[in-house]
């Protein structure tokens, strides 16, 4: 192969490495030789401390043994594993002290604290022994640290955001990283030639090898900033795409220009570069589809794994290793075919297997990617402490930072400029600045400038040395300054601070409306390519990779939806009753609906409501003596004086944490530290619900003739509110409050409020004269359509507040407290599914006016028997 | 689809609808293909359940609300024009309409007509005034359940307050617009249609 693999030579360096290390510590490496590899920092033990080396004495030569030991100390038995443990211990105790303090971490980022921290723990070794040496050794990183971040990272890749940027992504990565690659190269040659740099013994293809290492964005690093500065989702999908599949890329790069320096410049023709550039393709794509043969692997194994649950999460983790061992071992690019295996499996994984092992899953994926990003950071800062690197050439080194930043910059804008002439929504100027600006090189740098040949490069310490200084430039610095940069360059838009309710309240709006309008418009994301996929995907994929289980329920949404709404409905008319909320009028008609379609099937559940509303009971009548509604009560007796204050915060408070978000700003965070999944999915699931119930009523309500409802007509109706007098409504809340009317009292009465209305159209005002108590349920009937019908008690009251004084208020306010309405609910139950009853046979808008006029003679006894105390 | 999009559409019928909604010659049969491919029922005009059955919308909380508002009143069909018409509201203003069309009559996706399409989602019963039931109904739709009635109820009086100046309790347009002033509505309501 043209291209020797990864690991290929992460064993030939580190067994120098080891050998060095060794040969410098003077320790003899008995029984750390064996699996050297296995810990590069760990199997020189220079112990830093003094009891490593009292362990050095004992423990080695094997004395015969005269007598049995009680206790013997066994320090080289246990020497690498224990050395390895402590060393994550002691990084995730660094990562625990920065986190400790938000005020720092918010203004620094915690990757660049985690490499201040490396620089004082390199310090210490250092101070204790001269010689650094515990570092961050290739195939340590390669093969132990990188696989589950990458993992990781493809594991939560929102999928749709990335395939539907997947050219943009494509472009930065391959042709971006190419373009760095080769300018950073070339122009560091140009300025060698031009004497910038002095004496250096670095030929033209080891500057573009350089510069093949230096080019990408390291995943890791921008991971890490980018989830502190919350910036749009695009932009996040971009730098975060483009950083993993640049990595790919680049260790290709590296590979065939570290093949291109083995072989020397004169035996370099066309052919070669030919092979070179096929090889490019075969071990980028080879990769990705090695990822994808694991992908499926790992769903079909999930898909059978129901007996052993235990350890079926065990399987992604091992099956997403072999990914990406497979792929080293061929020679492909294991990080594409991990982040590929990551991809592919997530879907069919979340479905196949139980619900505590996708927990699992997921909580084992964050804390190994986690974790080892932060061994990773502070193994950074800690190579840094070694004289043995440290080659100061300014030329090479300054040059180096400003055609990176340069060049990153001049990349993405030309990249952009022509991405834009295609792209839907075109990356905006600050976005480029930002995604040019988060450019962070990290770790992977690091480790492919550690597995330069020091035979085959004279100065690899010199770059090795700068690519160091490169990766704390960009983490570091870059990293602290990109949040400040955010927010300054969007400075325009933000005055988030002091919004008005008004303003936060149609932002929102505005969100929504957007999104909708955008589906409606099919802008985002309806390709004809995804639907071919996802017909493909649906028709074969998921049958042969999704358990018949997890598959059924999918093509029985709607049946599931029906039960849950089912469900759902019941339990809003016994949270109504509880609360005498609006939401019970509103849904009133669905559940009655339900319960008359599905009464027989579902005539076991029935039992169950009833229990429930007897269950309430308790709590209605604790709630009863503590009548709720404080909060509008102080608003409108104090005058908007004292309280407003608290109020106004009370109410940003709430409104904040209750306000739907837009689909735009929660979806698809992609985020390590943070995984918030549940509450947007409830979000969604209760929008749903919503949306779908009132779909129903209003298809009812077609169903039945009757035309969505005119606006108009309600115009009308509000206005002959208005000029009703204020007494009646108080007049009203008295007569609620003399409640203890028996049930079938009330019952007559409403009849006769029905009797007195049907007959003119703008019947709350004639029914009004029946004094009795007003059915809401009835009103609910009038206006279908309208989602949240205001009870009249209500609208009244809300109108009433105009003319009326604040103090009055209080006392119309007082009839929906509960006890009132818990009165009514049995009632309004049995009229209601009465009513129903006779709504089902379909009929003119005219007929439907006049069916509610004569009251049932003798009302059924309701479902729910009436509860009293 | 394509192919039908741009076989049914008349030179004419484009022309008409680019001078009346601003869109380009391409936007149009682009948003024409996506146009029949809602139309189910394949008869030039979408009904509620064509807009219905684009699944986003059933997770978007007003997404009710805002295929109503493609609805002229009293009518359950829209055609292509009313389609284009409503769509226009939503499209970004473009630096050298500022000036050009002060002289005629306001284009469809000024900040006004921005701003109007907005208050006719609250605006129910077309009175030109957001009363607090019809704040109420949005603000429903908006927040979860685990928000009481009364607490709505509070911050609808309170949003009301902030907006109402001549004390009728309700919103009207003027009201609406002034307390929206400081709000970016030009870029908040606009996407980019795709050329």
């Amino acid at each position: 192969m043209r291209c020797p693999s990864l690991a290929n030579d992460d064993h030939g360096h580190d067994d120098a490495d080891t050998g060095h290390d060794d040969a410098d510590t003077g320790h003899d490496s008995a029984d750390t030789g064996h699996d050297g590899a296995d810990t590069g920092h760990g199997n020189s033990s220079s112990s830093q401390s003094g009891h490593g080396d009292s362990g050095h004495g004992d423990g080695h030569h094997t004395a015969p043994i005269t007598t049995l030991p009680i206790v013997s100390w066994k320090w080289h038995h246990v020497e690498t594993p224990y050395i390895v443990a402590l060393w994550i211990l002691v990084c995730w105790l660094c990562k625990l002290i920065i986190e400790a303090n938000h005020h720092v971490t918010s203004i620094i980022p915690e990757s660049a604290l985690l490499i201040c921290f490396g620089f004082i723990l390199g310090g210490m070794i250092w101070g204790a022994d001269r010689q650094q040496t515990f570092k961050l050794t290739p195939t340590v990183f390669f093969l132990y640290l990188l696989p589950q971040v990458i993992l990781d990272a493809g594991y939560s890749m929102p999928n749709k955001l990335f395939f539907s940027n997947m050219g943009a992504i494509l472009v930065y990565a391959v042709i971006g990283t190419c373009w760095n690659a080769a300018t950073v190269g070339l122009s560091l040659w140009g300025c060698h030639m031009g004497g910038a740099m002095g004496d250096l013994d670095i030929g033209l293809l080891q500057y573009l090898l350089f510069g093949s290492l230096i080019a990408a964005v390291d995943p890791v690093a921008v991971i890490a900033v980018f989830e502190q500065v919350h910036v749009n989702e695009v932009l996040f999908i971009m730098v975060f795409g483009e950083s993993l599949l640049n990595d790919g890329v680049t260790v290709v790069l590296f590979n065939v220009f570290d093949a291109f320096v083995s072989l020397g410049g004169a035996k370099i023709d066309a052919v070669e570069i030919i092979k070179g550039i096929i090889s490019f393709f075969v071990v980028a794509f080879g990769g990705s589809l090695v990822g994808f043969i694991f992908g499926l692997l790992i769903s079909l194994v999930t898909r059978c794994t129901k007996n052993i649950q235990i350890i079926e999460a065990g399987f992604v983790f091992v099956l997403g290793y072999l990914s990406y061992l497979t792929a080293e071992m061929l020679s492909l690019s294991a990080i594409l075919s991990i982040v590929f295996c990551g991809m592919c499996c997530q879907k069919y994984i979340n479905a196949n297997m139980d619900e505590r092992s996708v927990t699992t899953v997921r909580f084992v994926m964050k804390l190994l990617a986690n974790g080892s990003e932060t061994i990773i950071f502070v193994f950074l800062g800690i190579s840094a402490i070694d004289k043995a690197i440290w080659v100061w050439n300014t030329g090479f080194i300054l040059l180096t930072l400003l055609f990176i930043f340069v060049y990153r910059f001049i990349g993405v804008f030309v990249l952009t400029w022509i991405l834009n002439k295609y792209r839907l929504v075109p990356i905006e100027f600050i976005d480029q600045v930002i995604m040019s600006y988060g450019g962070l090189r990290g770790a992977v740098a690091y480790g492919l400038a550690t597995m330069l040949d020091e035979h085959k490069i004279k100065e690899r310490n010199l770059m090795i040395c700068t690519t160091l200084i490169v990766v704390y430039f960009t983490v570091i610095l870059q990293g602290i300054t990109m949040k400040p940069l955010v927010t300054w360059l969007k400075v325009k838009r933000a005055a988030v601070s002091e919004l008005t309710i008004v303003e936060k309240v149609q932002n929102k709006v505005f969100d929504h409306m957007l999104i909708a309008i955008e589906d409606i418009s099919g802008q985002i994301g309806h390709n004809y390519m995804r639907d071919k996929w996802n017909h493909f995907e649906e028709s074969w994929m998921s049958r042969v990779l999704m358990k018949p289980s997890a598959r059924k329920n999918r093509d029985h949404l709607f049946s599931v939806f029906h039960q849950l709404n089912l469900k759902d409905a019941m339990k809003y008319v016994t949270e109504g009753e509880r609360r005498g909320s609006l939401e019970f009028i509103r849904n009133e008609s669905a559940f009655v609906d339900f319960k008359k379609k599905f009464g027989d099937e579902y005539s076991e559940i029935m039992p169950d409501v009833t229990a429930d509303t007897s269950d309430d009971h308790g709590g209605m009548s604790a709630m009863r003596r503590d009548p709720v509604p404080s909060v509008s009560l102080e608003l409108h007796e104090q005058g908007m004086n004292g309280m407003r204050e608290t109020e106004d915060v009370n109410t940003h408070h709430l409104l904040q944490q209750h306000l739907y978000k837009g689909r735009k700003q929660h979806r698809h965070r992609y985020s390590r530290t943070h995984f918030d999944v549940n509450k947007d999915e409830n979000e969604v699931q209760e929008i749903f619900q919503r949306t779908m119930r009132s779909r129903l009523e209003s298809f009812k309500s077609a169903k039945m003739g009757v035309a969505p409802p005119k606006p108009i007509s309600k115009h009308t109706k509000k206005d002959q509110q208005q000029k009703m007098p204020n007494g009646k409504s108080l007049e009203k809340s008295r007569s609620y409050y003399s409640g203890d009317e028996d049930f079938e009292f009330s019952e007559g009465d409403s009849a006769s409020g029905y009797d007195s209305s049907g007959n003119s159209f703008p019947m709350r005002v004639t029914y009004r004269a029946g004094a009795g108590i007003e059915n809401p349920a009835f009103m609910d009937d009038l206006d279908p359509m309208s989602v949240v019908q205001i009870p009249p008690w209500l609208a009244e009251a809300e109108l009433d507040s105009s003319m009326v004084a604040p103090s009055q208020r209080a006392q119309v306010r007082l009839p929906w407290t509960p006890s009132n309405l818990r009165r009514l609910a049995p009632l309004r139950i049995s009229t209601r599914s009465n009513d129903s009853f006779m709504m089902a046979d379909p009929s003119a808008a005219q007929q439907r006016d006049e069916d509610q006029l004569p009251p049932p003679p003798s009302p059924p006894p309701p479902p729910p028997p009436p509860h009293r105390d | 689809m394509g192919s039908r999009a741009s076989t049914l559409l008349r030179e004419e019928e484009i022309e008409e609808i680019k001078k009346e909604t601003g869109f380009s010659h391409s936007q149009i049969t682009r948003l024409y293909s996506r146009f029949t491919s809602l139309d189910k029922g394949e008869n030039g005009t979408l009904s509620r359940e064509d807009f219905q059955r684009i699944p986003e919308l059933a997770i978007n909380p007003l997404g009710d609300r805002i295929i109503n508002a493609f609805f002229p009143e009293g009518e359950d069909q829209v055609n292509f024009r009313g389609f284009m018409r409503t769509l226009a509201h939503f499209r970004p203003i473009e630096d050298n309409e500022k000036n050009k069309n002060a002289s005629t009559n306001e284009p469809l996706n000024s900040r006004t007509n921005k701003l109007l399409f907005a208050f006719r989602l609250y605006d129910l019963d077309r009175d030109d005034k957001i009363s607090r039931d019809e704040l109420l109904q949005v603000l429903r739709m908006m927040v979860g359940v685990n928000i009481s009635d009364e607490q709505l109820g509070s911050i609808a009086d309170r949003t009301i307050q902030e907006a109402d100046t001549n004390g009728d309790n309700s919103i009207s347009f003027n009201e609406f617009i002034k307390v929206l002033e400081k709000v970016d509505v030009e870029q908040k309501m606009s996407i980019r249609f795709l050329h």
